[in-house]
């Protein structure tokens, strides 16, 4: 978190009209807050996770207008009149998306904490490429890190995922 | 009878001694008699300490019988990431 | 409670142990819903900020926070003095969570703030004032140790030496084992190598920063949501720091985003009920990372001095070691460990290992994954891999000439039990890596590592329910999956199937205490609780049916799921299910439920071998790991993907301790890389898929056999990349990280020897 400006409530707050995970959102925040403290402190989306605070880390990834960025890096008032997809947005309804499935059935978390991020990059990861070699997926999330996995088993669930989606 | 042996760090404080033989039905006995023959282990001992008998590593359970004859090691207190 | 006598682990058929359903917790963490430590709120929340030294040695003259006090929305501020004193075991714990008479390493915290949003808490750290008198510090192992370095504790005389110093030091104590006597070994050797190391601390590493949120009632009550390795440690040592009684202070264990070790002392937790205390409403305290860099626990770093003797034809004759470990500004690093383990592989009829804890002004080491036994692992693996070369012998061979088994006395005293080195390093000559070509400019490395692993306290609650499922309440926290192992063990053990077995993490107030999540501890203590307290379920459950036939409860036998008359002598019954016999619990003597307190012990030494090939660029001295295989004994693999996923993670730590992560400290005694830009962790495209081999030799204080295997598979891998990029290279890599320049001026300075 940057020093910034203080006493950030005595100043007027910024209106913002957005689409999160396909629903109109309107929120006040604060000119210097972040997307990410948006998104968890006042919408409740606690999925995006603040690992570093200086886009490091990839925990707070989320997709705005199709383009993977770190929330952390990116003001509350910058959402204005953008799609933003974040990994409460993956699964529709009861139904996994086949990474979440896939990232399950290769055991490819262990804590969990990194796990939103590397979803919501790999989602745009296969949407761009969805046929990509091992040397791809591993430059395409190497954005993100996690300290449990050795990211192997993540590398084959968004194979296993690629490939199933490619049938359909 | 157990055989207690002392690692360097424990001699030291034990005056030199390699191992005694110590008789107590249990790690419990056996430390509260190391103590009260060596003064100088006491410290040692109060700061936490495993107790591997015949080879088991046991952390926490002072009351474990010492079998006739076993071969005791006074380690430092087991910890873990 | 040793292994079963009516299993043989090897040749038993297991229902459900040995499979890899789906984790309990895996929905609730793919889809973000799954609550970690900074994702909880409370009405009324404060945030809550800590201020912390910039300085690494520094007497507080005085602290003036009333500026800070009048600024608005600041509710209250703590100090020092806002904590109980005098609890012996927890001195050390609360000069690290808060300092007294001075700041002992940059980033030490002095006071703390909580207001009403993080605007106005950042503003009133500015406004307090700190009067420090800068003093002379020092960061270096080597160099705190000399006569005249700036001494951190003026109460510090060196311990286990006799007679003991006079003048106060910054070594905390020294230690040492082993038998025989090196000399003797050394004069029968025909090949003897003396090398020096030095590894840099390195930090665990977790992706979610320490985040607690406290609250605490004007009667003194108190909860705590903690992502913590240990919510039991954390509310004993919290009651304790803060005068409270252990009863009202109820702590529950958030999901924990990674620990390593990390996680299992406290920092911010007394810090926030402190804050809530004076300011009568919840806080919320998260560490940013630059705080997890600077004040959370790192690794020790080391200096460290090896000698090993062998024979032409392979045999180890003697070795030594003295190794000086730092572990920040207080007593307390894992030399101890380090100097056990470092020749636990190998039967030795001479060997003798020297250690010295030191201080110096850096944050307080805490543990990490097999603490102490990776740096000596390196070295000593380091020098056997030069004799080896030397002599003309397969490094395998080498190490299975020597390598310890059943009945060895090991080199930190106590013989063996049932060990599986010499299974991990015959799995490890068999793999089909080991045969492999290599390409230009690579090299292989092997090493073998050793870990103690222990059980501890365990308590652990299992209550059938009405429709025959099962709620499983274990106190140890989930830190990679263990949610699911105990499932399956309770299904197992039960009859029933996996998706019957609901298992929680209980908090502090629902269930006995038990030890934290380390040491490799969870899958062997709390799997051997769930099995204990199952038992005592399907005693009970025996006893039901037996009421129900109007037969002795002792004519009744547990068969797969069922309640079954134990002979035909006992009459002809037709069997009573797990469900049959829950549904009519209610009048057939009231709740069924199992329960298990223990001391759990037995937990059995692990090893592991591990081998890679590493890729040395000779224009600019970077590093790639082309391959990567661990071997690691597993006793008994109760879920085999979290147990690979355990090799895995801690191969992948380890390749990053060997050729990128350090703590970089300035003249100025100043971390100056305290994010992960510049303390650098690997990333996806920095690794290959890392193979794994799970062996499995029973550990014979196990009713199935498990081992830990959380932290073996860190020990090996600083050694077995040190030994690839030596190969690599031409030249031996003595000091860690192999950092690009320093693999360059290896191969300069080599370069420049030959010519």
């Amino acid at each position: 978190m940057n020093g910034g400006r203080v006493m950030g409530e005595m100043m007027s707050k910024v209106k913002v009209s957005t689409t999160i995970n396909g629903d109109p959102v309107e929120y006040l925040c604060d000119a210097e807050e972040t997307l990410l403290d948006v998104l968890r402190d006042h919408l409740g989306l606690t999925g995006a996770k603040e690992g570093c605070g200086t886009g490091d880390c990839g925990a707070c990834s989320v997709v705005v207008d199709g383009r993977v960025v770190c929330s952390c890096l990116v003001l509350g008032a910058e959402a204005e009149g953008r799609k933003v997809t974040t990994v409460e947005g993956l699964a529709t309804g009861d139904r996994l998306h086949p990474l979440q499935q896939k990232f399950l059935e290769f055991a490819a978390l262990q804590c969990g904490v990194c796990t939103p991020g590397f979803l919501v990059a790999a989602k745009a990861l296969l949407d761009r490429n969805p046929d990509p070699t091992e040397t791809e997926i591993r430059f395409g999330l190497a954005g993100n890190l996690c300290r449990c996995t050795g990211y192997d088993k993540i590398v084959r669930a968004v194979q296993a995922a690629a490939a199933e989606m490619r049938k359909g | 009878m157990a055989l207690v042996k002392l690692s360097g760090t424990l001699r030291s404080a034990a005056g030199g001694l390699t191992e005694l033989e110590i008789d107590a039905p249990n790690i419990h006995q056996l430390l509260l008699k190391l103590a009260e023959q060596h003064p100088k282990l006491k410290p040692v001992l109060d700061r936490g300490v495993s107790v591997a008998v015949d080879g088991e590593i046991y952390r926490d359970d002072r009351f474990r019988p010492l079998p006739a004859g076993s071969e005791v090691f006074i380690l430092p207190r087991m910890a873990g990431g | 409670m040793p292994l079963d006598a009516t299993i043989d682990p090897a040749t038993h058929k297991f229902a459900l142990v040995g499979t890899r359903p789906l984790r309990p917790d895996g929905i609730d963490k793919v889809t973000g819903r799954a609550r970690f430590g900074a994702d909880a709120s409370a009405p009324g929340m404060l945030v809550g900020k800590i201020l912390r030294s910039p300085h690494a040695h520094a007497r507080i003259r005085a602290i003036d926070t009333s500026k800070a006090a009048k600024l608005p929305g600041v509710k209250a501020i703590v100090t020092r003095a806002d904590f109980k004193e005098g609890d012996p075991g927890l001195r050390d714990v609360l000069h690290n969570v808060m300092a007294r008479d001075k700041a002992l390493y940059d980033g030490h915290a002095v006071a703390a703030v909580a207001a009403t949003s993080a605007a106005v808490a950042r503003k009133a750290l500015k406004l307090i004032r700190v009067d420090y008198e800068i003093l002379p510090h020092v960061t270096d192992v080597d160099e705190a140790m000399k006569p005249g370095a700036p001494v951190l504790h003026a109460d510090m005389i060196t311990a286990n030496v006799e007679p003991a110093p006079k003048k106060a030091s910054n070594i905390a104590s020294r230690c040492e084992f082993g038998h025989g006597d090196p000399e003797i070994g050394f004069k029968q050797a025909d090949l003897v190598i003396a090398r020096s190391f030095k590894t840099e601390a390195t930090h665990q590493g977790y992706i979610e920063p320490h985040a607690c949120l406290a609250s605490v009632g004007s009667d003194g009550q108190g909860e705590l949501w903690v992502c913590t390795q240990g919510h039991y440690m954390v509310r004993n040592q919290c009651a304790s720091l803060l005068g409270m009684d252990v009863s009202k202070l109820r702590v529950t264990a958030s999901e924990i985003g990674g620990g390593f070790g990390g996680k299992t002392t406290v920092f911010i937790e007394p810090v926030a009920l402190a804050l809530s205390r004076k300011a009568g409403r919840p806080v919320k305290l998260v560490m940013s990372r630059e705080e997890v860099f600077r004040a959370s626990g790192p690794t020790s770093s080391a200096s460290m001095d090896v000698k090993i003797g062998v024979t032409k034809d392979g045999r180890i004759t003697a070795g030594t070691a003295e190794i000086r470990f730092q572990g920040g500004a207080f007593a307390g690093s894992p030399v101890e460990f380090g100097a056990m383990s470092a020749f636990a592989c190998y039967d030795l009829e001479h060997v003798k290992t020297v250690g010295y804890d030191v201080v110096t002004n850096r944050p307080k080491q805490a543990a990490y994954r097999a603490p102490g036994a990776p740096m000596v692992a390196f070295a000593v693996e380091s020098v056997l891999d030069e004799l080896a070369k030397k002599i003309g012998m397969d490094p395998i061979e080498l190490r299975l000439k020597n390598a310890a088994k059943e009945g060895t006395r090991s080199s930190y005293g106590p013989k063996y039990k049932r060990i599986g080195l010499i299974e991990c390093l015959e799995a490890a000559r068999r793999h089909p890596h080991y045969k492999a070509p290599l390409g230009p400019n690579q090299g292989r490395g092997i090493a073998a590592g050793f870990w103690f692993n222990f059980g501890g306290q365990t308590c652990v609650s299992l209550n059938v329910n009405v429709d025959g499922t099962v709620a499983l309440a274990v106190g140890t926290p989930d830190i990679g999956g263990s949610r699911a192992s105990m499932c399956l063990i309770a299904a197992e053990e039960l009859g029933i199937g996996y998706e019957q077995v609901r298992a929680i993490v209980a908090d502090t107030s629902s269930l006995g205490y038990n030890d934290i999540s380390e040491g490799s501890r969870v899958t062997f203590s709390t799997g051997l609780a769930v099995i204990q307290a199952a038992r005592d379920a399907t005693a009970k459950l025996c006893a039901r049916a037996a009421k129900t036939w109007g037969i002795a409860p002792d004519a009744v036998v547990w068969e797969k799921g069922y309640a079954k008359p134990a002979s035909p002598n006992a009459g002809s019954f037709a069997p009573l299910s797990l469900a049959d016999i829950a549904k009519t619990a209610g009048s057939t003597g009231g709740p069924i439920a199992g329960h298990c307190e223990v001391n759990a012990e037995g937990a059995g030494v692990s090893f592991a071998v591990h081998m890679t090939d590493a890729e040395v660029d000779r224009e600019t001295g970077r590093v790639e790991i082309k391959r990567y295989t661990v071997v690691q004994d597993a006793g008994k693999a109760i879920h085999p993907s979290y147990v690979e996923g355990q090799y895995q993670g801690g191969a992948a730590q380890g390749i990053g301790w060997a050729i990128n992560e350090e703590y970089v400290y300035g003249r100025d005694g100043r971390l100056q890389n305290p994010g992960f830009l510049d303390y650098r962790i690997p990333v996806a495209s920095d690794l290959p898929m890392i193979d794994t081999v799970i062996v499995e030799t029973p550990n014979p204080g196990h009713p199935y056999g498990v081992r830990g295997v959380g932290e073996t598979s860190i020990v090996p891998p600083l050694a077995a990349v040190a030994n690839a990029v030596s190969a690599a290279a031409g030249v031996r890599l003595s000091e860690l990280p192999m950092a690009p320049p320093r693999v360059l001026a290896a191969i300069d300075a080599a370069a420049s020897r030959r010519s």
